[in-house]
């Protein structure tokens, strides 16, 4: 098939799956609102029925239904790139989730890259190593990995090493970027000292599920014909390794990968950020979800399906620079 | 001094069923520039018996014990440094599915210029210059635009090609080639074999050739060993073992070979299975499925014995050898009268 045209083709597809994924994930929600209403006028003043209510009742689109409600947030998007005011407070939340996805963000990339570590080296050892000494206590490793909560990592490490041991604050975010003023907590280092905790939760949580992952991948690769081939050729075991079975056996791990950082990550962002004090997303999410604070939720519903299509795109580029049948043929 | 020399060669694989013993005492020499043909039905040990030669059998599942020498040195138990440097130099090897045997991930070019920089300190554009050459010479067609597709890019027949260049890279003096063809058309199976040929033509190449099926190894080779659950059952000169088979499974495969001078209507198939390796039946392991068995047969192997006729042809069998001639007389006449019939 012509190339350009795949790519074309690709191209539309991605774009046509991405609005189908953002009007359903968006309107699901809506709806699931709308069912568990929770009247919003009484969040904000405390009863409804009043005047003033009324008026609010207006002012927030609540007096029509579901549909051109949600129509509205559209709209807003569309025309003046709004996600809507909080009914908590009246805040934007744009800026509000503006604030919170790097904290978000920065948790589960920064857990991504420290799992990773720890998952690919330890993978592929008690892969090409079965029943060694690393294998084994991998194996316990994953164990605890698979079976410990969350919250309970989370705490245990907090007292342990926060409270306990004083090496690790056990609560706050400091900002990546340098900001200039005195209260603000800001830069890399102090930015990666307040997360330490945090990503470790992380890191261990998943880590856990990727080295047996990884294992069990590196094996299959290494029972591939073409790394018998390779053998047959001569090819020392660094050789081996390097070139014919660690990329093959990167290819799930990537698509794995792609899926786990957006779904796994928001539902244990929820319990991390709410053990280690981080205002992002996932605290909020929560938040917004038991007081019915519908543009916050509908606002995180939004980001996080952006987060979806954006990590879906990195996986395919990815995964057409890794594997190059799928770079000719899709 | 023979270029491969095997002796009493086993190879146990311990599995979480028990030990299976693949190959159970073979021994067979060859020399320089020779072919030997080994045929066998699936699951006979052609492959287990030359994936130890080259040493590529697991250690840590699989028990070897025997000899293999290879131009006068051990490799049983050679340093991993050793048996590298003989693999892919002095022995190359292809395998059976040529669609599995190739690096996805890597260009035919590099995967062949990694041939030659394993074993060669030259530089990568010598090493390329070599691969370009080399595909020209397994008949590529525009070898120069070819060398950087993937392999999914090629069509089988293409890739065995490719897979043949790799071996013969290094000018290496033996090919083991591990049933290179069963994956492949008919008409490609007959080009591939003309190639290889020509290539031992020209290269005086000793080629070991695994296969099922007995029209290669009558086209191909210059000895013939055929494999019977992991034993050697009968080895001859491949005109010998045409002429006069002296044992039942020989006879049983020579009458499964389709040839165009027989009607596929009477192509017989030797009926029962394969021998279990985990659990070997007693004495001949084909006497459940041989027609002429008798008690002996059923309670001691038979050892490898010269023929009455050359003492370089050699087979296992209990039958005297008046039964023996007897038997494939009747055979050999039935065969050729389904030829009459046929013409
Ligand atoms: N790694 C292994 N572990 C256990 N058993 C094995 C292993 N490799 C091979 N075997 C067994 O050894 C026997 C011989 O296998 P082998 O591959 O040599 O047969 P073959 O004659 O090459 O057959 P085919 O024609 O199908 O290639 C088979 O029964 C197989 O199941
Ligand atoms: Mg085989």
């Amino acid at each position: 098939m012509d190339e350009g045209f795949a790519l074309t083709r690709f191209v539309l597809r991605r774009t046509f799956w991405a609005f189908f994924l953002f009007i359903v994930a968006t309107f699901v929600t809506y709806v699931i609102f709308y069912v568990v209403p929770a009247n919003p006028v009484s969040l904000i003043n405390g009863a409804g029925g009043t005047t003033a209510g009324q008026h609010l009742r207006t002012t927030l689109h609540l007096d029509v239904p579901v549909f051109q409600q949600y129509w509205i947030f559209v709209w807003n998007i569309v025309r003046h790139g709004s996600l809507g005011y909080s009914f908590l407070d009246g805040s934007s939340v744009r800026s509000v989730l503006g604030r919170e996805a790097p904290i978000t963000g920065s948790l589960i990339l920064g857990g991504a890259v420290l799992w990773l570590l720890l998952a690919i080296p330890i993978g592929i050892i008690s892969a090409i190593r079965p029943r060694s000494l690393v294998d084994r206590f991998g194996m316990i490793f994953v164990l605890i990995g698979v079976s410990a909560p969350a919250v309970w990592l989370g705490l245990i490490l907090a007292y342990s090493f926060g409270f306990k041991l004083g090496w690790t604050p056990i609560a706050d975010y400091c900002n990546f970027f340098p900001t200039h003023g005195l209260t603000l907590c800001s830069g890399p280092a102090r930015w990666a000292y307040h997360l330490v905790l945090p990503w470790t939760t992380f890191a261990l949580l998943f880590a856990a599920i990727y080295t047996r992952m990884i294992r069990a991948s590196v094996m299959e690769t290494l029972s591939e014909d073409y790394v018998r081939t390779a053998k047959a050729k001569g090819a020392g075991s660094m050789r081996l390794l390097v070139h014919h079975v660690l990329r093959n056996s990167m290819l799930p791990v990537v698509t794995l990968l792609g899926l786990d950082l957006v779904a796994l990550g928001i539902t244990n962002a929820v319990w991390t950020e709410t053990v280690f004090n981080l205002h992002g997303l996932g605290s909020e999410i929560g938040y917004a979800a038991r007081v019915g604070n519908l543009p916050m939720a509908v606002g995180i519903v939004v980001v996080v399906t952006i987060a979806v299509i954006v990590l879906n795109f990195i996986v395919d580029v990815l995964y057409a620079f890794l594997d190059p049948r799928i770079r000719l043929s899709t | 001094m023979a270029l491969l020399e095997v002796t009493d060669l086993v190879t146990r694989f311990r599995t979480d069923d028990g030990i299976v013993q693949a190959v159970s005492g073979v021994s067979f020499s060859l020399d320089r520039g020779q072919t030997l043909g080994v045929v066998g039905e699936s699951g006979s040990g052609k492959s287990v018996t030359f994936l130890t030669v080259m040493g590529l059998v697991d250690p840590r599942h699989a028990d070897v014990t025997g000899s293999v020498r290879f131009d006068g040195n051990e490799l049983l138990g050679a340093s991993f440094s050793t048996l590298r440097k003989i693999r892919g130099q002095r022995i190359g090897m292809i395998f059976q599915d040529p669609m599995t045997s190739l690096n996805p991930v890597k260009r035919i070019g590099w995967q062949l210029e990694e041939a030659v920089l394993i074993h060669n300190d030259v530089s990568r554009s010598e090493a390329r210059r070599r691969s370009l050459e080399v595909l020209d010479e397994v008949e590529i067609p525009r070898a120069d635009a070819r060398i950087d597709d993937y392999p999914h890019q090629f069509s089988g027949g293409m890739r065995q090609r490719v897979m043949i260049a790799m071996a013969l890279i290094n000018q290496p003096d033996l090919l083991i080639a591990d049933e290179p063809t069963t994956a492949l058309d008919v008409t490609t199976q007959a080009q591939i074999l003309r190639l290889m040929k020509k290539l031992q033509d020209e290269h005086g190449t000793a080629i070991v050739m695994i296969t099922h099926d007995l029209g290669v190894v009558a086209e191909l080779a210059d000895d013939a060993a055929v494999m019977y659950g992991g034993r050697i059952v009968e080895e001859a000169k491949v005109q010998d073992l045409f002429a006069q088979p002296e044992m039942p499974y020989t006879w049983g495969l020579l009458g499964s070979l389709p040839r165009a001078d027989i009607t596929a209507a009477r192509l017989e198939q030797i009926p029962g299975q394969p021998p279990s390796l985990l659990r070997p039946p007693n004495g001949c392991a084909f006497n459940p499925r041989c027609a002429y068995a008798f008690d002996r047969c059923r309670a001691e192997l038979p050892e490898l014995r010269p023929s009455p006729t050359s003492g370089e042809h050699r087979f296992r069998c209990h039958l005297d050898d008046a039964d023996r001639l007897r038997i494939w007389t009747a055979k050999k006449a039935e065969l050729t009268s389904t030829e009459g019939t046929a013409a």
